[in-house]
């Protein structure tokens, strides 16, 4: 029996060292100058990269382009995500099914469907809009299911009185949401709103068919560029990208465990 | 003469700011941006070269051999994806769900961590490892190691969810009652496991059915999906076509999850993200 555990673990390494050797090789690699990675002799270490990465206007354009339009949509779903989840959760039997299933819509909906459906909406009613307003819209209406799917499940947490209670002593609809319902709510924001963030991070196709002309993110220009030669600067680009989110995705979960952890001391409720 | 104060109570009722209100905005948004889009999405597979209603772009599509064999060979290219997903990711699952194995969240997470990096980002780190450094041919097998990488967390994710919190208890029964490790997996463990199955299924099949990015990047002309080919008829400003194809894969998606949800039903809620973060 001890045997079959032993592979188990040889097994979990095995996996994860392919997982990670493509992304491992590519950091390395990125303090080489050699145009293509093509084989180890090639390797000499430098920073040249990282130093042409911050000259490189069209790659910092596109970087700068991939955070803006992720920043605001994700911030837009966050707010239209959680306002909506209290709204949803509280909607009566056959219209919560309803609203549920068109949630669901863009959530299980192939990217390239939902990419060409907001390309035609916008040549139809928005007379051919594209480029970063056409873009907020759509990232945004495709972060707004998620945030909602990680916001509902706390509030099946919460107490419900609370909001009575708010209301109950004088505060008005809203304030109650912002002051009684929303601080309880925080775990399911913060969580949703990371994966709206990531989610608009690592969009391609949408932003592929309703981006315009002239306007590229680090997903469109990387696409563009392996058809004709990448350019080896993307490999520091990927490095500080990977680095920076695994980082801030360990830092998160570290966070919220050792939370769980301090409760559980405690004796609350996580 | 009791009517006009019940007529009035009922109005102030109906007029009075409920929670469910907050969800009013949404549900606009959702009409405005999910429903009319689609609508349009509609209307335009049905519209012809000259302008006018029309089963043109269909008609283009069904009697044009090469894109039936592109759109079946795009279904065999995800099944094949999916099964070879399902088949690493299942045992990798129970390892990492086995207390005695895996202790580790961390490790977990380690796992389902590159579902949230640039997917593009990946795909050229695999290109850099596997075209640059080992010399590997552009094609069919690039093609597929490439969707396997990718789409590989997603599989994961939901069988770990689902096989982590099994009652246990189920299986130690099953063996107290004398069945072999082989009789409790395929009896036990495998039948309560079926949500997770399904969700990652769905979370694997369409997503690479519909890819372009991946089979471009790493598989080159050899491996032409539906994906490429709605792209080139938008670059082509084929607006009908390309939404007339989309609408068949719309189609293809409700047809699987409508399977899926028949498979499923009776088996318990299906998860899909839940569990992460």
């Amino acid at each position: 029996m001890k045997k079959v555990y032993l592979l188990g673990k040889i097994f979990i390494g095995l996996m994860l060292a392919v997982m990670y050797l493509p992304i491992v090789i590519l950091i390395v690699f990125s303090f080489s100058g050699s145009s293509g990675i093509g084989a180890w002799s090639n390797f000499d270490f430098t920073f040249d990269l990282y130093g042409n990465l911050f000259t490189n206007d069209q790659i910092m354009t596109a970087f700068g382009n991939t955070f803006l339009i992720a920043g605001i949509s994700s911030v837009l779903a966050t707010f239209i995500g959680t306002v909506s989840a209290v709204g949803i959760y509280y909607l009566h039997r056959p219209f919560k099914g309803i609203v549920s299933a068109i949630n669901r819509i863009t959530v299980v909906n192939a990217d390239i469907v939902t990419a060409v459906a907001f390309m035609v909406f916008f040549i139809v009613c928005l007379n051919y809009l594209d480029g970063y307003v056409a873009l907020v819209i759509a990232h945004t209406m495709i972060c707004t299911p998620y945030v909602i799917l990680s916001v509902m499940p706390r509030l099946s947490q919460i107490n419900p009185n609370l909001y009575e209670a708010g209301r109950d002593l004088g505060a008005g609809p809203i304030r109650t949401l912002f002051t009684v319902m929303l601080p309880q709510l925080v775990p399911g924001i913060i969580s949703g709103f990371v994966m709206a963030f990531t989610l608009s991070l690592d969009d391609f196709v949408i932003t592929l068919f309703n981006k315009g002309s002239g306007l590229e993110t680090i997903s469109t220009l990387i696409y563009s560029s392996t058809k004709h030669g990448i350019d080896p600067t993307f490999r520091a680009l990927s490095t500080i990208i990977f680095i920076g989110i695994l980082a801030v995705l360990i830092g998160i979960n570290v966070y919220s465990a050792s939370r769980r952890k301090k409760a559980l001391l405690v004796g609350g409720k996580a | 003469m009791s009517e006009p104060p019940l007529v009035k109570a009922r109005l102030r009722r109906a007029l009075t700011f409920k929670r469910s209100h907050f969800s009013f905005p949404y549900i606009a948004l959702c009409i405005i941006f999910v429903v009319v889009p689609l609508g349009i999405l509609l209307g335009f597979a049905f519209i012809g070269p000259d302008d006018t209603f029309s089963f043109d772009n269909f008609a283009y599509f069904f009697t044009h051999a090469e894109n039936i064999k592109t759109m079946l060979y795009s279904m065999g290219v995800a099944a094949l994806t999916t099964v070879i997903c399902l088949l690493l990711a299942y045992p990798l699952a129970m390892c990492l769900a086995n207390s005695k194995i895996n202790k580790s969240v961390i490790l977990v997470l380690l796992f389902v961590l590159p579902m949230w990096v640039n997917s593009l980002l990946r795909t050229y780190a695999l290109q850099n490892l596997l075209i640059d450094l080992f010399g590997m041919q552009r094609g069919f097998t690039a093609a597929l190691i490439g969707l396997v990488y990718d789409f590989f967390p997603f599989m994961l994710l939901p069988l770990y969810t689902t096989l982590a919190n099994m009652d246990k208890s189920l299986i130690e029964a099953s063996h107290d009652l004398g069945a072999s490790s082989i009789a409790t997996f395929f009896k036990v463990t495998l039948p309560l496991s079926v949500p997770g199955i399904m969700s990652g299924v769905l979370m694997v099949f369409m997503p690479t059915m519909s890819t372009f990015s991946v089979t471009e990047i790493m598989g080159g002309a050899d491996t032409y999906m539906v994906g490429s080919m709605i792209n080139e008829l938008i670059n082509g400003g084929d607006w009908g076509g390309s939404a007339a194809f989309s609408l068949i894969l719309l189609v293809l998606v409700a047809g699987t999850m409508a399977l899926s949800n028949l498979i499923a039903k009776g088996k318990g809620t299906n998860e899909g993200m839940g569990g992460m973060l």
